[in-house]
């Protein structure tokens, strides 16, 4: 059991000593695994960036300083380069660098500290937090449904957002029962609103909920950056809008939804869909019902025309079934005017009493009758069947 | 929220167009996608002309339940 229990055989110098390669790798390994990516507040001192776009730099307080790296592909989304004695929030990786024996933070990210850094750091902490429970992944997001008849709303019940919402929903698709669930969206008791509010959405079953704002500081948004919010609105079973109105920053709630739309108003255009163009896309299949009905009726009388007495009778009568019935649904289909393209192309034959001809066998071979089209009367004549 | 949906009638009216314009569809066949597709049509267009939207707001009561309100916005 003596000798050398950390490193196996192979790496152990045969005089039982440890290089100092040895060492420093084994203290890099145990400093990674036991120490996991932390935020540090700190003073930055001899910052330089190198060549190579790398920049290093100590952090520092009244009591203790720490040598740092940020490689360029972390730096590269910094806007400047940190000023000496600047206050900021590092997330690190502590580690130790081997060649130099030294304890090491890898830098990823800093805010400063000043210009709502501390919230800032909030947020990235919340963001991680997300993350790691999966409620970041794309993979989660969820299509909004097509025709969505309940939305719920959770916004304020004086703010512009509820307006522009009700607004755009009356112009789209008045068919919907907007559901507004009132919190504050703003203020101290903000936070806490929201999570109530989107708790009861998820009693309402509501198809589709919108949740969000318009616009106001970065102060007045910040309760669509907390995480209890963010959770809350990752809860609600219906697929969720969030709204949170600013052009340029994200909120959280917008990251945890199933979509995020600019504005209020716009969150109600992706959730709404529009009765002007429903209505020309049923017209189409409006059209295209008589279309297909007009062509296989066409069909059967040409295969009629192709078949021989035995069976024409059958087939005759059962074309004249289907006359009767297109003559019904015709009826049925007065009040909606793309269909009455149908009575093209119709004719109605009549003796010269008048009476409606319906059967076969009131067409005797020179019978004479008249055909009744849409702009007037065309006298004809049976021909000779044989 | 029992009244056929306008999504069902739309998804419906478009499965029955798209196998009334095959060739091989019997006569009879035809003529009663036909009649449905009208009635398909007849929800469709009743829901598009449907009138104002209704705007309720949602309260949570002393006692736990929920109860609506007609909203003025």
């Amino acid at each position: 059991m003596g000798g050398l229990t950390l490193f196996d055989a192979a790496v152990a110098p045969s005089d039982g000593a440890l290089s100092v390669w040895q060492v420093t790798q084994r203290a890099r390994q145990l400093v990674e695994a036991g120490f996991p990516r932390v935020w540090v507040r700190g003073e930055v001192t001899g910052f330089k960036a190198y060549r190579s776009g790398h920049w290093y730099f100590t952090l520092r307080d009244r009591r203790a300083q720490v040598r740092c790296v940020m490689w360029r592909s972390d730096n590269e989304r910094v806007p400047a380069p940190l000023d000496e004695g600047l206050d900021v929030f590092a997330e690190a990786q502590p580690t130790v660098w081997e060649e130099r024996g030294e304890f090491r933070l890898t830098v990823r990210q800093v805010i400063p500290t000043s210009v709502g850094g501390a919230w800032q750091l909030r947020l990235e902490q919340a963001k991680a937090a997300l993350a790691r429970d999966g409620l970041l992944d794309p993979a989660r997001k969820r299509p909004l449904p097509r025709f969505p008849q309940r939305i719920a709303v959770v916004t304020s019940l004086d703010g512009a957002a509820l307006r522009d919402i009700v607004a755009v929903a009356r112009r789209r698709w008045p068919a919907i029962e907007l559901l507004v669930v009132p919190a504050r969206v703003q203020g101290d008791t903000a936070e806490a609103e929201l999570c109530v509010a989107l708790g009861i959405v998820n009693r309402l079953d509501a198809d589709l909920v919108i949740v969000g704002r318009g616009g106001g500081s970065r102060e007045d948004l910040w309760a669509f950056n907390s995480e209890r919010v963010a959770r809350a609105v990752a809860a609600v079973r219906a697929p969720t809008v969030s709204a949170v109105g600013h052009e340029t920053d994200v909120a959280l709630t917008d990251l945890v939804a199933d979509v995020r739309a600019p504005t209020p108003s716009a969150a109600a255009e992706a959730a709404i869909p529009d009765r002007a163009a429903l209505a020309a896309l049923v017209h189409g299949l409006a059209r295209r019902l008589a279309a297909g009905l007009t062509g296989r009726v066409e069909l059967g009388a040409q295969r009629l025309d192709r078949t021989g007495d035995r069976l024409s009778a059958v087939l005759g009568t059962r074309v004249e079934r289907a006359r009767a019935r297109v003559d019904a649904a015709e009826a049925a289909l007065q009040a909606l005017s793309p269909l009455r393209v149908l009575a093209r192309g119709y004719a109605v034959a009549r003796d010269p009493g008048g009476r409606v001809l319906r059967g076969v066998a009131q067409f005797p071979p020179g019978h004479p009758f008249r055909l009744t089209v849409a702009d007037g009367d065309v006298p004809a004549r049976v021909e000779d069947r044989t | 929220m029992s009244d056929p949906s306008f999504q069902e009638a739309l998804e419906r009216l478009e499965a029955i167009v798209r196998e009334l314009e095959r060739t091989d569809v019997d006569l009879d066949r035809a003529l009663a996608l036909f009649e449905d597709g009208v009635r398909q049509l007849q929800v469709a267009r009743g829901l598009l002309a449907k009138g104002d939207a209704q705007v309720k707001k949602v309260l949570q009561q002393a006692d736990g339940t929920l109860a609506t309100d007609d909203l003025d916005v």
